[in-house]
């Protein structure tokens, strides 16, 4: 079918387009990718496991899957929630609202890092207020899922809001016209519906948090052990010369998000077909 | 602060299709209070924290020798950057979206990987590659040619994490648009240079001003990867972002957070820019609509 379709095609350039596409792909980014598991096989398997079990490296997947399963689990609530009320609702400022939420995409990750690690110090805008009370948040794992959060919203709120807004609104009529509730149309029309987006906003973000580094190394305090995640342990592997120990780490994660990337394309497929 | 209390759709007060005015309020409350919390107070910090020892020492901190080098070489970062993957972008569109051949979802998936990737491992595997232990490492000794730890290093590693960008903002525009006004650009005689010129560049301006803007903002902004590979030799080898990271832990903070202000502010001119693409990639796709 598909060389049929280029026997009709009667635009020009094909190939060399395919043809650069490939190459650049390759020279940029699978070789470059596929260097880190040609390091990887010449450790032996009982090195490579030392490598990646190492309690200190244990201890950095707790903290960093554990911040991100959290951060992801309150950006799919709010994210949902800021996209229901920017397409359902209309207030002032909400095209300004509607743009600012891609804040996080736009800003640079180093200065997103400072900047909640500032306010959220024990003398910050906003650390000041929850010191009294107990609430570390700077310097805490507490601080590295805050730091997620901000990261990730972005992706839940794009994800859910396009889906929302496709939504037929003559379902929803049709529903109350038959005597559901508001709440039981919510609970029974729009969420199934909403939901497939809802779980890859939710799986973008938690993929993203994973990985990220610059905006939480200056809130984290990276203590080893309590709040080192693991894209810093890289980091101080390299630094101190451990090539092979960094790699083999880079690997488990690399492994990890292309299975989270591999779930994320079945639920856009599930949702695809959802829809029609 | 006020909600409207009909919706768009026109179905007046109707309670079956909306909730109850203090539900909506609620929500709205704790929506925004949600954004402003986590969005507007960070960004607001950095310009009262920046300008925390006034316009002054704001102005000094931004002649530092050592801040101008660092804006320099993130500028010459961006200005090798975003040209190729412009060019990568619009060429890998052009093959994707306007022909089909097995495989394609799958070359869609290998272009979105930069974006799967920790920056951190996306500048270990340069390290791996131009490393001094690396596969070239021997090679580019033995020839003097510095790549990790010196400016080509820093280029390579942000082309990867920016890789994407335009490449996936061309392909979904570019397929909706289809390819009749090729095909009859090309039946009226048309070279293939021509037609691309001056059918489908117009077409596809604004989703490539996207592309750019993003990718641009990306590679002046990039910190994880470009700190692997960097050295972080002042003067030399500093990004902006680097430069941020290395007065705050000097504790010079209204440096740093002055510096972080360049950056705030580009993000700033990235989101309105990026907005104003939107809406006329929008304007474009539904005139083409309404004259099909």
């Amino acid at each position: 079918m598909g060389s049929q379709n280029r026997k009709n095609n009667v635009l020009p350039g094909f190939t060399p387009a395919l043809g650069y596409t490939i190459f650049y792909l390759s020279i940029i980014v699978l070789i470059p990718l596929s260097a880190l598991f040609f390091k990887t096989a010449t450790l032996t398997w009982d090195q490579f496991l030392v490598a990646v079990s190492a309690p200190r490296v244990l201890a950095s997947y707790r903290v960093t899957f554990g911040a991100s399963l959290m951060a992801a689990l309150i950006n799919g609530f709010f994210g949902v929630l800021v996209a229901w009320v920017l397409v359902r609702y209309r207030f002032p400022g909400k095209k300004v609202i509607d743009a600012l939420v891609d804040l996080p995409f736009a800003l640079p990750t180093a200065v997103a890092g400072i900047t909640l690690a500032s306010v959220y110090a024990p003398n910050g805008w906003l650390g000041r207020y929850l010191e009294p009370h107990g609430i570390k948040v700077a310097f805490t794992p507490l601080g590295i899922m805050v730091a997620m959060v901000f990261i990730g919203l972005p992706f839940v709120v794009r994800t859910v809001q396009p889906v929302l807004e496709e939504l037929d609104r003559e379902i929803e009529e049709a529903a109350s016209c038959l005597g559901a509730s508001r709440w039981q149309t919510i609970y029974r029309i729009i969420f199934p519906t909403v939901l497939p987006a809802i779980l890859t906003g939710f799986a973008l973000a938690f993929a993203r948090a994973v990985g990220e580094y610059g905006s939480i190394i200056f809130i984290a305090g990276n203590m080893p052990m309590v709040s080192e995640i693991t894209p810093l342990l890289i980091i101080t592997k390299l630094e101190q010369y451990d090539y092979a120990g960094a790699t083999a780490i880079a690997t488990v994660m690399l492994v990890l998000s292309f299975l989270l990337l591999l779930s994320i394309n079945l639920l856009q497929k599930l949702s695809r077909r959802f829809a029609e | 602060m006020q909600v409207a209390k009909h919706h768009k759709s026109g179905v007046k007060g109707s309670r079956s299709t909306t909730e109850p005015a203090w539900v909506r309020y609620l929500l709205l409350a704790v929506a925004l209070g949600f954004l402003s919390l986590f969005l507007l107070l960070p960004l607001a910090a950095v310009f009262v924290q920046a300008l925390d020892k006034g316009w002054e020492a704001y102005l000094a901190a931004l002649k530092e020798p050592d801040t101008l080098s660092a804006i320099w070489l993130t500028v010459l970062t961006a200005a090798c950057c975003v040209p190729v993957n412009l060019f990568f972008g619009i060429v890998a569109a052009w093959a994707i979206a306007k022909f089909s051949f097995p495989g394609k979802s799958l070359l869609i998936t290998l272009i979105d990987l930069p974006f799967s990737v920790s920056p951190v491992v996306s500048g270990l595997i340069y390290v791996l590659i131009f490393g001094l232990q690396g596969w070239l490492g021997p090679w580019l000794q033995a020839h003097d040619i510095k790549i990790i730890f010196a400016v080509p290093g820093i280029v390579l590693a942000t082309v990867f994490v920016t890789f994407p960008f335009v490449a996936r903002e061309l392909i979904p525009l570019m397929e909706s648009q289809g390819r009749d006004e090729e095909e009859a650009a090309l039946t009226l005689g048309a070279s293939g240079l021509q037609t691309f010129f001056r059918v489908t560049f117009p077409n596809i301006k604004w989703g490539v001003l996207y592309g750019v803007i993003l990718c641009n903002a990306r590679a002046m902004g990039e910190f994880g990867a470009v700190s692997v590979v960097s050295g972080h030799v002042r003067g030399s080898t500093n990004t902006i972002p680097l430069q941020v990271e290395i007065l705050y832990n000097e504790y010079s903070y209204a440096a740093a957070f002055a510096v972080a202000s360049l950056l705030a502010l580009l993000a700033l001119v990235t989101l309105v820019l990026k907005t104003v693409a939107e809406w006329k990639i929008q304007q474009t796709l539904s005139e083409a609509e309404s004259e099909r």
